[in-house]
């Protein structure tokens, strides 16, 4: 049969993780050093909340925009880390993982041609979800030099009449890299300026290893024009729960509210009340999964060092970004000819956007017995490219 | 550095000096110089291994003592738990607080080889009143290890 399909939906790229990921599951006994969440399991208290509310039978749907005690614990805790006071009737919405907040921001304010600006390297799901929202993205390269911070430079040439949105992913999946206060200071009088929007994905914010994570919502006259999504994937290691939430103006939450009312009707209810336990009592599980990453990313930049292979420190997430530039291959190549003669797993950079050529995405959710494994392996892999 | 490189060794004894350099950026003289320092304070008071016996049929008896004693005068608990502490069969001692005072822990390789130290040892120390002796069963957890091979990476490829 011949099938019709939406060509909006055919012409959109499968991820270039994927294409890599399906290499490496034909092969026996691979390192992998590509997954991109946590290794830790879901820190038993949180477990057991979870059980405990399949014990009490709470099983029913919650409100659309989620379990009041969980809006209101998500409140008190952005209150507390970063002094952000949001409305927990009508400013937050819970989701299915952070990645469906995206999808319901830009839907919720894209009208047809308008522009979504999306700094690359990034995760993989913006620019499909821009497209989706029929919207048109408008990629910026960031560069190694800064390290792969965005510029207000960058930011002003990418600004057009038709911008909506700009997209803001730091702590930065694949990079690491983070943005610090003066630096978004100076993205947001872009941003004012020019009045667009931004939406936040801090999902990775508690993975900040300089000082604190700072929100680009807490610069003053940006609250009002940003949607911060955040959620409990990995500063929890609740991958699995699918849970996530999307905080901002009330105007544009309730509009978010509606379609995710229509498509997913609400969070899974048993996430939600885990969820609330992670907020009230999960502070020191943070730290302890904060302090293990931050010394395995010490330890592979101290191995790359060793290697002489170029790395700038990225302070966030738990992914370090190596240039491979000067073994002349492509990422591509690199990890390629890596798998095969090494067996160990590293995701191309030019999976995450075309900025990310001669780089490597390396992740260090894994066991220190892991990484130092997978770092002789590198050394003798470079050792012979010389 | 210190609590943090105690908080790494405590659950990997045998982690090395090259690994812990990376991991705290640290020299590796710093690392051996500030080991040597805790060991000289006795912070660091031994390096051991867990083993699960029971994977390698080696039969070990672990019992559990609660020993009500009448402390001494000018000493308190201190003298008694010494008596105590010191036969090499005592694994460990603990002062505790509720309805007994010391906690004794033994191993052994049969249950008689326990009773005996018990009957002809614990038992017959003045300032003992009584003893009350839990067999251990079977081991699920120790040194925030759990013995079972719990599982491994089950993490799936996404994209």
């Amino acid at each position: 049969m011949n099938y019709k399909l939406s060509d909006k939906v055919v012409n959109i790229k499968p991820s270039g993780i994927r294409k890599f990921f399906d290499l490496v599951a034909e092969k026996k006994g691979v390192i992998s050093l590509g997954v991109g969440e946590p290794d830790f399991d879901t820190p038993w208290h949180i477990r057991d909340e979870g059980i405990y509310a399949f014990e009490r039978g709470r099983t029913f749907y919650t409100s659309n925009s989620g379990l009041k005690e969980l809006r209101i614990e998500i409140c008190n805790y952005l209150n507390r880390k970063y002094k952000l006071q949001y409305d927990p009737l009508s400013e937050v919405l819970v989701t299915v993982g952070g990645s469906e907040a995206i999808d319901l921001a830009f839907r919720a304010l894209i009208n047809d041609g308008e522009e979504i600006i999306i700094p690359e390297p990034c995760y993989v799901s913006y620019k499909p979800c821009a497209i989706l929202a029929n919207a048109k993205p408008v990629i910026i390269d960031l560069k190694a030099e800064n390290d792969f911070r965005l510029t207000a430079k960058e930011l002003k040439n990418a600004i057009s009449d038709k911008t909506k949105l700009l997209v803001l992913t730091f702590p930065n999946n694949p990079t690491g890299a983070i943005m610090e206060r003066k630096d978004l200071e100076e993205i947001a009088k872009v941003v004012i300026e020019n009045d667009i929007y931004v939406v936040s994905d801090e999902i990775y914010a508690e993975l900040t290893y300089s000082g604190k994570h700072t929100s680009i919502a807490e610069i003053d006259g940006m609250k009002e024009r940003t949607i911060l999504i955040n959620g409990f994937s990995k500063a929890y290691a609740m991958t699995g729960w699918r849970l996530g939430y999307a905080c901002g103006p009330k105007e544009i939450i309730q509009q978010m509210i509606k379609v995710h009312q229509f498509a997913i009707m609400c969070a899974p209810t048993i996430s939600q009340y885990a969820a609330v336990e992670a907020l009230k009592n999960g502070d020191s599980d943070i730290e302890m999964m904060k302090e293990a990453y931050n010394q395995r990313r010490k330890f592979l930049l101290n191995s790359f060092k060793e290697m002489d292979i170029p790395c700038f420190e990225p302070y966030g997430a738990f992914y370090v970004f190596p240039c491979i530039k000067k073994y002349g291959m492509t990422s591509e190549e690199f990890a390629m000819k890596f798998l095969e003669e090494e067996n160990v797993a590293v995701v191309p950079g030019t999976a995450f956007g075309d900025s990310g050529e001669g780089f490597l995405r390396i992740s260090y959710a894994y066991s220190i017995d892991n990484l130092k494994v997978a770092m002789e392996k590198l050394k003798s892999f470079v050792g012979k490219l010389k | 550095m210190r609590e943090e490189l105690l908080r790494l060794i405590e659950t990997n004894s045998r982690i090395d000096i090259k690994e812990l350099s990376k991991m705290l950026n640290k020299s590796e003289v710093d690392i051996l110089n500030e080991l040597a320092e805790l060991q000289k304070e006795n912070v660091i008071c031994g390096y051991f291994t867990l083993i699960d016996w029971e994977k390698v049929n080696v039969e070990k008896v672990t019992a559990l003592i609660e020993v009500r004693v009448t402390p001494q005068r000018g000493q308190g608990f201190d003298r008694i738990a010494e008596r105590i502490y010191n036969y090499p069969e005592v694994k460990s001692a603990y002062l505790i607080s509720g309805g007994y005072d010391i906690l004794v822990i033994l191993e052994e390789k049969s249950l008689k080889e326990i009773a005996s130290f018990v009957s002809d040892k614990l038992s017959t120390i003045e300032s003992v009143l009584s003893t009350a002796t839990h067999f251990i069963l079977k081991k699920y957890k120790d040194m925030g290890t759990i013995l079972e091979k719990v599982h491994g990476d089950d993490r799936e490829v996404i994209s």
